[in-house]
């Protein structure tokens, strides 16, 4: 690691002031440390944000619940109320890391994660991400862990997070405060940035920006939602391709269809359209054949990542057979219940 | 900088750089080598220690980030001569071929197992309502952060599985 100044912020201002300042925020530290080790990341002055009052509660709102951003993996996975109203949610948490990183991990860091792109991991090689206009050995290189949609001439690194996922699907908002104090509120499709030609740029974060909770929004009771990773090893392996979705029925027909996607994009994938034709229909393979087609119409492949088309479409299927009945339930697919 | 961790119950001041690691700072200041390093990247989980009674990996940790926390190390649950019905087990069942891993799938069982007693589910749960019981696959999916390049896996379930104070079959007639 190289040297750094380290900083216990006491209070949220004092954490907005260093960042404003140019010092990176740290929280439960397991994907920066590790980058640091690796010096893919080195910061001057880190500010650790763990023992900052008020952004360690999930508290019910109007709305749905308010996530603080320091609650970790774990504690939200485990929280009745996710478990009961929004499963995928958990299980989407459960399917990632391990206990012992899970019990460290942030909802804000883990949002915020980089890709694990071997290439972007290694100072040693060209990554247009780590050092804009290097080059992207992915491409044409080692690349089953990388995107086949969002991608660009630049940049093909998968977002890696599995919760993130879950988080999309269910059309969560991040709660952002500027330096200056201001609080704005931005839907995860708009945190995130495809690469194009900045693939440095991954969110729409200001300096001196703090994601200080997660707002996620009630969904129906007696929905089925359901969270399916595909990964080399059955535990402890980032997804191949991972499915999350939301299925209510009403009268044979799917009155709510949702689905979001990872492992596969270049930032959390969600695809309104695909969404839009499963809305309102009776569920049949033919259908779900053409949503997987009109997800995968962008995709765009590489030799060592072109099984990630079949395995989507797959996956997707076997997902909305059980979100709709068509097949019976295995875990990772469970009732939405009322929490209260 | 000036850093004061609270290890095993003992306060222990330390003059530190802020790189330190709490594995670092456990190893080579406070000399408590139980805790191992294998990957020092959170992929290993040799160096598992309790933060405020939950496991985390003392190698993604900074000793700066610990301060404040109570840290509880594999010397912590027992010592030669008293060892923890944990550690016997481990011993009983053959839990270990080179022993590198132990300390780190110890301390990882101990925060398992109150964390299935806190009925929080897993992966492989099939009800996420609860209550856990702890079969073999519950065990495997739970300790997944730990790798043992000896693979004494077996011994090792069959370790924690007995101080779950059900055995892995009878938690899995329990459920079905
Ligand atoms: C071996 C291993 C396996 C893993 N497997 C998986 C997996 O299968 N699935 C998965 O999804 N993840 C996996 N992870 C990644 C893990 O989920 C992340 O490391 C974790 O979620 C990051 O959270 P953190 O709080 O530790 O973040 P930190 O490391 O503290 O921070 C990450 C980034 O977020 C920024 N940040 C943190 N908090 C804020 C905030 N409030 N506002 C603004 N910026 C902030 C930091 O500046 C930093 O850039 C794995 C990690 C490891 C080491
Ligand atoms: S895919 Fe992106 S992160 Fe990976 S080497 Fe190419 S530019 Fe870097
Ligand atoms: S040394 Fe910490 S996880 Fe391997
Ligand atoms: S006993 Fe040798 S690594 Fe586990």
């Amino acid at each position: 690691m190289k040297p750094f100044e380290y900083i216990r912020a006491e209070g949220i201002d004092e954490a907005g002031t260093a960042a404003a300042g140019g010092a990176t925020l740290i929280a439960g530290g397991t994907n920066l440390l590790d980058l640091m080790k690796l010096q893919v990341a080195a910061p001057g002055t880190l500010v650790d944000i763990g023992h900052v009052p008020g952004l360690g509660d999930i508290e019910e709102t109007a709305e749905g619940l308010r996530i603080g951003a320091l609650v970790t993996n774990s504690a939200l996975a485990a929280d009745p109320r996710v478990r009961k109203g929004w499963p995928v949610l958990s299980r989407a948490i459960l399917s990632g890391a391990s206990g012992q990183i899970r019990n460290r991990a942030t909802t804000a860091g883990n949002l915020l994660q980089r890709t694990r792109c071997p290439y972007f991991q290694d100072p040693a090689s060209p990554c247009n991400k780590r050092e804009p206009g290097s080059g992207c050995p992915a491409k044409g290189g080692v690349s089953r862990m990388t995107a086949i949609l969002g991608t660009s001439e630049n940049c093909i690194a998968a977002h890696p997070s599995d919760m993130a996922v879950a988080m999309t699907l269910l059309e969560a908002e991040a709660e952002i405060r500027a330096a200056a104090g201001t609080v704005r509120h931005l839907p995860l499709g708009d945190l995130y940035r495809v690469p194009g030609d900045q693939p440095d740029e991954e969110t729409t974060l200001q300096p001196g920006e703090i994601i200080t909770a997660v707002h996620v929004p009630h969904v129906p009771a007696g929905s089925v939602q359901a969270y399916r990773k595909v990964r080399d090893r059955a535990s402890y392996a980032f997804a191949l391709v991972s499915v999350a979705g939301i299925v209510r029925m009403e009268e044979g027909r799917m009155a709510e269809a949702r689905l979001a996607f990872g492992g596969v994009g270049t930032k959390p994938w969600h695809d309104a359209e695909a969404d839009a034709l499963l809305t309102g229909r009776r569920p049949s393979e033919a259908l779900f054949g053409e949503a997987a087609q009109l997800v995968l119409a962008g995709a765009r492949t590489e030799e060592g990542n072109a099984f990630k088309v079949p395995l989507l479409s797959r996956t997707m299927k076997a997902v909305l057979r059980e979100l709709t009945g068509a097949a019976p339930a295995s875990p990772g697919t469970d009732r939405t219940e009322a929490y209260a | 900088m000036q850093i004061t961790l609270t290890v095993n119950g003992e306060t222990r001041d330390m003059d530190l750089d802020p790189r330190v690691t709490l594995l670092d700072a456990l190893r080579d200041h406070l000399r408590l080598t139980g805790s191992k390093k294998g990957c020092d990247h959170g992929q290993c989980g040799a160096c598992t220690v309790l933060m405020d009674g939950r496991r985390v990996n003392a190698c993604l940790v900074l000793a700066a980030m610990a301060e404040g926390a109570e840290i509880t190390t594999v010397e912590g649950l027992g010592r030669p001569g008293s060892l923890n019905p944990l550690q016997q087990e481990f011993v009983a069942c053959d839990g270990f071929q080179c022993g590198y891993c132990t300390p780190g799938q110890i301390m990882s069982a101990t925060g398992m197992l109150a964390e299935a007693r806190d009925g929080w589910p897993s992966h492989v749960s099939e009800s996420l309502a609860g209550p856990v019981a702890l079969t073999d696959g519950e065990i495997a999916e739970r300790m997944s952060g730990n790798l043992c390049r000896c693979a004494a896996y077996p011994g090792i379930r069959q370790a924690i599985s007995n101080c779950a104070g059900t055995s892995a079959e009878a938690a899995k007639e329990a459920a079905e």
